[in-house]
């Protein structure tokens, strides 16, 4: 995993709540055995329309969503495809658990920000279409002009994230506790 | 003692580690596993040269992009087949036991695995797909994973997890005859929202919840991921003992697991972060009339006018008109099937709607059972006649138009009526229409050719 310590980059409005992994990424991609060829999938059917801004993001590593991004399908193809075509960073108001966890697992950002700091950051996109927006994971932090708010992320996961470490070696380094743990239920 | 849920006593029997500040190091006694989001995991285990910790933990089938015609491996496209060769390969290679195309096993994962009594209350649960909330229903704590975390298991048997919060989802009053678990659960949504069960595991109590059957109580807990939960319990009871009794995998000591397991009810006094109740007597069939299972009315009720964007969008997509009910509306096809609503008890209820009618001309209706056995049962009752005579396609296990990732689609801008979990843009194929109802519900539009409360025709009052 590619560590994640800041990112300054231009945003793609999603404006809607309760993006589901079949927009993210249609079932007919998901018949791939590597993480590869995803992101010809990634909003297959809203980029097909040219007026979307996610037909053409030129670049941008932000995308901005509302309430209850990622609900649906636990695939971890959302990730990927949205990897895979160039984001980095989801700022919403709220995410669904499995896509949280499986974004965070890939380097993939997720930023949960209150309302407030959520509509003011969609007015200054409406502004400003390019506007560009600084996400320091270090720092917990979004600003953008005079803006500044702060996002959540459980500890653990954060220093994943800075370090760019799956978080596999943390369990493979508890196999004495994990073995006494199955002896114990063995023999209860 | 402190008074604990169910949940809480599932969670704390299967704690290996906590510190301050970390994720829980949660123990899994069984790992579903199937071709779609597993060969990642694998490949990850394969890069770093370690092997599967506990092969007798895991147990794989194959279900997402298998065929439904007969014909098996030979007929499923290039990338579809490969995925599940890598499966089967990895399975014999691990050591660990594949429902293949060829079993007499074979099915839905979430169908498979309780119905061989695989699935125990008390059990933590966990597989690459979202619809593993399904054996909740046994009083297991059940979710969904992704990949990543598919590998963790596979390497470790465990998972880093943080503690959901609870949630008590209370369904007083007896539901009135014609009423499935399937209304039942689209009212809880409707009423919660896709997010509203977001970081909380629901136990579903209550009088109605006592008298479901153990495939009405999987298809409730099915959908507990559509309200965004984590997941979704029912405490064991003798319904589900003697569901599992004589089963092959339930325990030797048969006895001894009913008494442990009839420990884990919630006790007397132990509360929940959050609560709801809804009188069961009062829901009448529902069916969704937008693109997120929450967008659900009652049969007779009609479509809200639309109070948000994504109302807007979601009638403009369904190309619905908001004012008046769904009853009526013509639909295109019936899929009845999916790890909802793909078992046998489902297919009865179907069955009593087709038997002695016929699909009306011009709908395409498919009945996809969950399982070989399952197959087997209806076949050995009869229901695949039935199904046959009214003109339905009686079709191989698997997900099939569910998810529409094995060439079983609805065709662009079709109006399907579905029994299966998700009403999604494009979810049944590209430029799909669906609405979500019971088998009920869908039978009786299939015969008749527009949306239809089964309890409205002859014989079935």
């Amino acid at each position: 995993m590619k560590p994640f310590l800041e990112l300054t980059s231009r945003v793609v409005p999603l404006l809607r709540d309760d993006v589901d992994t079949d927009q993210i990424i249609p079932a007919r991609y998901l018949t791939v055995t590597d993480r590869s060829g995803l992101a010809e999938g990634l909003f297959a059917a809203w980029r097909s329309d040219p007026a979307s801004p996610l037909a053409d993001p030129r670049g941008a590593q932000i995308l901005l969503a509302g309430h209850n991004f990622g609900c649906g399908s636990s695939r971890e193809h959302a990730p990927w495809a949205l990897l895979a075509g160039g984001y980095r960073c989801v700022i919403a108001r709220s995410f669904a658990d499995i896509f949280r966890q499986n974004a965070l697992r890939n380097g993939l950002l997720p930023v949960a920000l209150d309302e407030r700091p959520h509509a003011r950051l969609v007015t200054s996109l409406e502004e400003d279409p390019r506007l560009t927006v600084r996400v320091d994971l270090f720092a917990t932090t979004v600003s953008w002009r005079d803006h500044l708010a702060r996002f959540p992320i459980d500890g653990f996961a954060r220093e994943c994230l800075l370090g760019g470490v799956d978080a596999l070696g943390y369990l493979l380094a508890r196999d004495a506790e994990i073995a006494a743990f199955e002896t114990r239920r063995g023999a209860a | 003692m402190q008074n604990k849920t169910l949940f809480d006593k599932v969670w704390d029997a299967h704690v290996v580690h906590e510190a301050p500040g970390r994720p829980t190091i949660l123990y899994i006694d069984l790992h579903l596993v199937h071709e779609v989001t597993s060969p990642q995991a694998f490949a990850g285990l394969e890069a770093r040269k370690i092997g599967v910790r506990r092969p007798e933990r895991t147990l794989a089938t194959m279900d997402h992009s298998t065929p439904t015609r007969p014909g098996g491996l030979a007929i499923v496209g290039d990338a579809g087949r490969k995925q599940l060769e890598m499966l089967a390969r990895r399975c014999a290679e691990h050591g660990i036991e594949i429902y293949d195309l060829d079993s007499p096993n074979n099915g839905i994962v979430h169908v498979v695995a309780p119905e061989q009594g695989r699935t125990h209350p008390g059990m933590t649960v966990v597989c690459g797909d979202s619809h593993t909330s399904t054996h909740g229903a046994f009083g297991a704590l059940a979710f969904g994973i992704g990949t990543t975390e598919v590998e963790h298991v596979l390497a470790t048997q465990c998972l880093l997890q943080y503690r959901p919060a609870s949630f008590e989802v209370r369904f007083d009053g007896a539901a009135r005859p014609g009423v499935t678990a399937k209304d039942l659960v689209l009212a809880l949504i409707a009423e919660i929202g896709v997010g509203g069960g977001t970081g909380h595991v629901l136990e579903y109590t209550g009088e109605a919840i006592r008298a479901l059957s153990m495939e009405g109580r999987m298809t409730l807990c099915n959908m507990s991921i559509e309200a965004g939960a984590r997941a979704g319990m029912v405490a064991p009871d003798d319904v589900t003992f003697e569901y599992l009794a004589g089963r092959p995998g339930a325990p030797r000591d048969f006895d001894a697991a009913v008494a442990r397991w009839r420990e884990l009810a919630t006790d007397e006094g132990a509360t929940f972060a959050r609560a709801i109740t809804l009188d069961a007597s009062a829901i009448t069939p529902r069916i969704t009339w937008g693109t997120t299972p929450a967008m659900n009315v009652a049969l007779d009720e009609p479509i809200p006018a639309p109070d948000s964007d994504a109302a807007r969008r979601a009638l403009e997509y369904m190309r619905l008109t908001p004012g008046k009910p769904l009853l009526g509306q013509p639909v295109d096809v019936v899929f009845i099937g999916s790890c909802t609503n793909s078992r046998l008890d489902d297919l009865r209820l179907a069955a009593s709607v087709f038997d002695g009618r016929a699909v009306k001309g011009g709908v395409r209706a498919l009945v996809v059972p969950g399982s070989r056995a399952v197959k087997r049962a209806a076949e050995a009752e009869g229901l695949d006649q039935v199904f046959t005579r009214a003109g339905a396609e009686w079709r191989e296990p698997g997900c099939s138009m569910c998810l529409a990732m094995n060439g079983d689609e609805v065709p662009p801008g079709h109006l399907a009526v579905s029994t299966s979990n998700r009403n999604f843009e494009g979810r049944q194929g590209p430029g799909s229409r669906t609405l979500l109802a019971s088998p009920l519900t869908a039978a009786a539009s299939a015969v008749t050719g527009v949306v239809t409360d089964a309890r409205t025709l002859a014989g079935l009052s």
